[in-house]
């Protein structure tokens, strides 16, 4: 898939949950594969109940595979004993949706908390805090409870706890989830920080796109247990396949169109009618003048309906919707032009 | 209030309230003790949890009900000869401590469970994330966060425990119990008796008063 080495891998990972009372067993998991490379930032979304939660937990060994391996760092996080286990999460930091912090340790003392657990001394605990505070932009909040702090300064401790036993790995389960969008894109700029200053490999859960489009690499779509999509972030923006997919980019890309205009779109040509054509500009092509260009060369007029430009994982990005002449022939070689500079072309419709 | 009783009678009182707090104090403590750990081990200890042993957490939930569904009174009589084996005697208050001790253990014991059972989950998570082990967890995690939650239900028990106290003067174990029954009740003083009621009512007034502060001060949740 990609040259650097995995340093997180899922192989034909199945996960069920036995029947309990009053509900059958239920498949939280089914033949996950997924390579996270290392110094990656991927990302896995997917709605509530596909199992993105399940799916985390197993990297940390909180939850076992029904079956399949998951190999972390190049050791079987399956096949580990309770305490072996215990030893290989120090490697692997998590930050959580609520925080989860304790409430009756200081900032200080939460970061220091997995130190404390590791056995590590004062001295060097201090000597491992102090920075990470500094990191995470929270020195002179040290010696403030959680219940001091805002949401965002909640997950800032959070990161930097999971950052203390300098783990290679860190697992962001819906890390923004609870934060409004301002904190959250701090939040996210403080990860890709991590990211980036660390050489730390990110594998984050989310159900929020914009998450995804904001900080990860690379993108898993999960629905049902199973992925149904996987690649690079901005290849699965620009050529989403699956329905999944499409409907958690709809939210983003422009690619809703005004309700008013969904009403009189039909999906067969009449004759005289205009075609609703979406033009999806990706990579280095993204601000060339091809509408003009089209206009121009084929002596037509379009009517722009709805445009958005963005910048998808660092790289320019844009959805135009058109109207142009309906018929057949006009059409086919507005698309062929369209195409032919190397840009994604769907007809929506009819008006 | 002194003034109005005879001066053998203040002391009576000052010496009975001495030995309730005597009895009260280390009945507590050993309560505490074997309550502590049993308490732990109900609020970890069912499926799923961090040391998952549901036959063994059923039984013990069994034996803690059944200890505390005996009312007091009969409790006293019932164990006589264990009091006897501990304390040499059943009469007199270091043997009123054995009883004390038997009804406060398993009380302290659920308190302390339910007190547990309210720390968020996602700690406990949070910690075996970090490698924790569960001694950890409950060391590091659980106790000190709950410890609040500890306070107030300590400060509940020792409340009980003054009550229960005074039971046992009804047989023969010392205290303001013992203290009200003998001159208020069957020499019938009723000023004796409003005396120690008064007594009661301060000492429980004043326990209370402490475990609120002190969970008001351990507790860091409400200070935005």
């Amino acid at each position: 898939m990609t040259d650097t080495p995995a340093v997180i891998r899922f192989e034909g990972v199945e996960k069920t949950f036995p029947a309990r009372s009053g509900t059958g067993a239920v498949s939280a998991l089914s033949n996950v594969n997924l390579s996270v490379p290392e110094g990656a930032i991927v990302g896995v979304i997917g709605r509530s109940g596909a199992g993105k939660s399940t799916l985390i937990r197993l990297v940390n060994g909180l939850e076992r595979p029904t079956a399949g391996r998951v190999v972390v760092d190049g050791t079987d996080i399956t096949a580990l004993s309770e305490s072996g286990l215990r030893e290989a999460r120090r490697s692997i930091g998590m930050v959580f949706q609520h925080f989860n912090l304790l409430a009756r340790r200081t900032a200080y003392d939460n970061v220091a908390l997995p130190l404390e657990i590791a056995g590590v001394s004062a001295r060097e605990i201090k000597a491992r805090v102090e920075p990470l505070l500094d990191l995470v932009g929270l020195a002179d909040k040290r010696n403030r409870y959680p219940a001091e702090l805002s949401g965002g300064q909640k997950q800032r401790v959070g990161i930097a706890r999971a950052l203390a036993t300098q783990p290679r790995v860190l697992l962001s389960d819906e890390a923004t989830s609870a934060l409004d969008p301002e904190t959250t894109n701090q939040i996210l700029a403080l990860l890709r920080k991590v990211n980036a200053e660390l050489k730390l490999t990110v594998l984050l859960i989310t159900h929020e796109m914009a998450v995804i489009k904001s900080v990860a690499d690379r993108v898993a779509v999960l629905d049902g247990g199973q992925i149904v999509e996987e690649g690079r972030t901005f290849e699965i923006f620009a050529r989403p396949q699956h329905p999944t997919t499409r409907s958690f980019l709809s939210a983003l890309t422009g690619a809703t169109l005004p309700a008013y205009f969904v009403d009189r779109l039909k999906s067969d040509y009449a004759p005289g009618a205009q075609a609703v054509l979406r033009i999806v500009f990706t990579g280095t092509h993204a601000t060339d003048p091809v509408l003009s260009r089209v206009s121009r060369d084929l002596g037509i007029d379009i009517n722009i309906i709805q445009a958005q430009v963005d910048d998808i994982a660092g790289e320019p990005f844009g959805v135009i919707v058109v109207s142009v002449p309906g018929d057949p022939q006009t059409l086919s070689s507005i698309v062929a032009s369209v195409e032919g500079q190397g840009h994604a072309t769907e007809v929506v419709g009819y008006v | 209030m002194f003034d109005i009783l005879p001066p053998a009678i203040v002391d009576l009182l000052i010496e009975a309230t001495r030995a309730t707090l005597y009895m009260v104090a280390i009945a507590a403590f050993i309560g505490t003790v074997i309550g502590l750990p049993i308490g732990v081990f109900l609020a970890t200890s069912r499926k799923g949890e961090l040391f998952a042993a549901p036959l063994a957490n059923h039984i013990l939930g069994l034996i803690v009900n059944a200890a505390r569904s005996t009312p007091f009174i009969i409790l006293v009589v019932a164990i006589i000869p264990f009091t006897r084996l501990i304390a040499g005697t059943s009469i007199g208050t270091n043997a009123a401590i054995v009883p004390l001790t038997v009804a406060a253990a398993p009380f302290i014991a659920r308190l302390i469970e339910a007190a547990i059972r309210e720390v968020d989950q996602g700690l406990v998570e949070a910690a075996r994330a970090m490698g924790a082990s569960p001694l950890q967890i409950v060391r590091k995690v659980l106790l000190p966060e709950a410890l609040p939650a500890i306070t107030l239900a300590l400060t509940l028990a020792v409340v009980s425990l003054i009550g229960y106290s005074a039971m046992v003067g009804a047989v023969g174990g010392g205290g303001l119990g013992d203290l009200g029954i003998r001159f208020g009740y069957q020499r019938f003083m009723p000023d004796v008796m409003l005396a120690v009621v008064i007594v009661l009512i301060v000492l429980v007034q004043g326990v209370q008063s402490i475990g609120d502060f002190l969970a008001r001060r351990l507790d860091k949740r409400n200070r935005g």
